[in-house]
């Protein structure tokens, strides 16, 4: 590299700075290894594990029960979705048939939990590109949704509402009440997001065409979710997997093919409103029956091997375990689509600016407990 | 897509095993002169491929192979566009007891068929196969995971150190016989 005759202080040499653990944009605890040239980033470099808890080794010495109180805690924006996989795999496993009433619940609870999600993302996404204002609405909405948690099975966050077998609780007289309400309100608020956000000239400037990402690649780089959706890979598991009561639903699959990170945004905005009408579709009739099927106190796994993906707000998360037919996993592994999503930010990051890294962060949506467990 | 049996029938005939031509061979021979020799075992059928294919226990079809086939094999997985598995979803590294191991998920996202492949070794002291960071970028990360939690090696990784703990961590804490000196998880 040429250095600058004039002053040797200016000389332009790469150098290394430490972005997060502690960085607002990193949401968590995640330290980015940055290499930059002036303002310019050369390499980023994630550095991993200030919040591993080792969970996968956990769950090879607890019950298939117990596991399922383990997965709120990784990606705990998603947490009843994360639930639903690992009931999913035993339920599976052990060709429970599972009543329709608990099947609809999920899907509905599931594509709350993805509004909820996609909400607080929202607000922080503006924060991070420095518009306050998102944060407060995002969070006024995900309230409501909040409550409705609270009331149904006694979490804001981390619910426990899945258990192998069914649901832990039946639904609370209001829930259906509730949530028709939510839904009239939050119709209003998305082109209120629209056009405090989306229509943002700054925003706008902010965004588009930085941090892209192809198709190869994103596919490559095992990137699911609204991140590869919005590189155009048609991707999603609950059209290609559907579990649940998704195959009984019709809504589209949100695809964009500029893979920069005003399409990903936009991205997850048309999801909310794919989300919205599939709890419209399903919660005026929730058949009537049972809202769980009793298990062994003790459950054990056949010998084999179990695999099931669902769609968190995030991407695809998948749970793979290999059971040899006692009371715990031999081996569980999870799948997080926070650690695949995440080992495509360099590739998208390298040639921009700092500023443009915090953008694209944002749009990948990171949960660290997701990306560590 | 193609069926499970299709694609082991493609697959399979990628990596032919030339002891099963050779021992047929001599099978016929034997048929032919009529020597019936009444004291011998009956011989194990000979896989005429060197992959093992199996559905026991599994909702996909699973195949393991030698780690001196691995990489050709994962190559072509990806590069032949019968099969086109370009989608790598779940890497996933495996103590068997006796053996040591990597499993890997791949969907194609074309044809949208799943299958997964095993590769093991029993060499416990220095476990290590092909990497695959440059046939898929996720297996990048992957990789490392499954070298800071197993202690398997990856020829030709770029960036092969630990992932999640520290680089002075001693042992490898998803492997069976890992002894858990401070208790972190209790049993």
């Amino acid at each position: 590299m040429e250095s600058t005759p004039i002053n040797s202080s200016f000389k332009t040499e790469p150098y290394q700075i430490n972005m997060g653990p502690q960085h607002p944009a990193t949401h968590g605890v995640l330290n980015l290894l940055l290499t930059i040239d002036g303002e310019i980033i050369k390499k980023v470099e994630p550095d991993l594990g200030y919040i591993h808890r080792s969970i996968e080794k956990m769950c090879e010495r607890d019950s298939y029960q117990q596991i399922v109180h383990l997965t709120d805690r990784m990606d705990y924006l998603s947490s009843n979705i994360n639930n639903e996989a690992v009931c999913l795999a035993v339920e599976n496993a052990l060709q429970l048939e599972i009543p329709e009433r608990v099947k609809v619940i999920r899907t509905i609870i599931g594509e709350l939990t993805r509004i909820s999600s996609h909400c607080l993302w929202w607000g922080v996404m503006g924060m991070d590109v420095g518009a306050l204002t998102t944060y407060f609405y995002g969070f006024r909405d995900r309230e409501m949704l909040n409550d409705i948690f609270e009331e149904t099975c006694g979490a804001r966050l981390t619910m426990n509402y899945n258990v192998p077998g069914g649901l832990m609780l039946d639904i609370h007289p209001n829930f259906v009440k509730r949530v028709k309400k939510f839904v009239t309100h939050f119709k209003t608020k998305i082109p209120e997001y629209d056009r405090l956000l989306t229509e943002n000239v700054i925003f706008q400037k902010r965004t588009k065409g930085v941090g892209i990402l192809s198709k190869e690649d994103a596919i490559s780089f095992g990137v699911s979710g609204p991140v590869a959706r919005a590189s155009g890979v048609s991707c999603d598991v609950r059209k290609y997997h559907p579990y649940s009561a998704l195959d009984k639903v019709t809504f589209k699959e949100c695809l964009k093919t500029e893979g920069d990170t005003f399409a990903r945004y936009q991205v997850r905005i048309m999801e909310l409103w794919e989300s919205l009408s599939i709890v419209e579709q399903l919660i005026d009739d929730i058949p009537e029956g049972e809202h769980r099927v009793t298990t062994n106190a003790v459950i054990k796994l056949p010998k084999g091997e179990f695999y099931q993906k669902v769609e968190t707000a995030r991407g695809e998360l998948g749970v793979y375990i290999i059971s040899t037919g006692t009371k715990n996993p031999y081996r569980l592994k999870f799948r997080s689509p926070g650690f695949s999503n995440l080992s495509a930010l360099n590739h998208m990051a390298v040639g921009g600016k700092i500023g443009d890294l915090v953008a694209t962060m944002a749009t990948l949506d990171l949960v660290i407990p997701d990306i560590d467990r | 897509m193609m069926t499970n049996e299709a694609l082991q029938h493609l697959i399979g005939g990628w990596f032919p095993n030339p002891e099963a031509d050779s021992v047929s061979d001599v099978k016929q021979h034997a048929e032919t002169d009529e020597v019936l020799d009444e004291n011998r075992e009956p011989s194990k059928p000979i896989n005429p491929s060197l992959l093992e294919f199996t559905e026991e226990g599994s909702q996909f079809l699973n195949i393991t192979v030698q780690p001196e086939q691995f990489y050709a094999l994962m190559a072509k997985l990806k590069t032949n566009e019968e099969t086109h598995f370009d989608y790598l979803f779940c890497l996933s590294g495996v103590d068997w007891g006796e053996e040591l191991g990597v499993v890997y998920h791949l969907e194609s996202t074309v044809h949208r068929h799943t299958i997964v492949v095993k590769v093991k070794t029993e060499d416990r002291e220095n476990p290590n196969f092909d990497s695959v960071y440059n046939i898929w970028a996720t297996a990048e990360f992957h990789e490392r995971e499954v070298f800071d939690f197993f202690g398997i090696k990856f020829n030709n990784h770029p960036n092969l150190k630990r992932l999640f703990l520290t680089e002075n961590w001693e042992g490898f804490p998803l492997r069976k016989d890992y002894v858990d000196e401070i208790n972190m998880v209790i049993k």
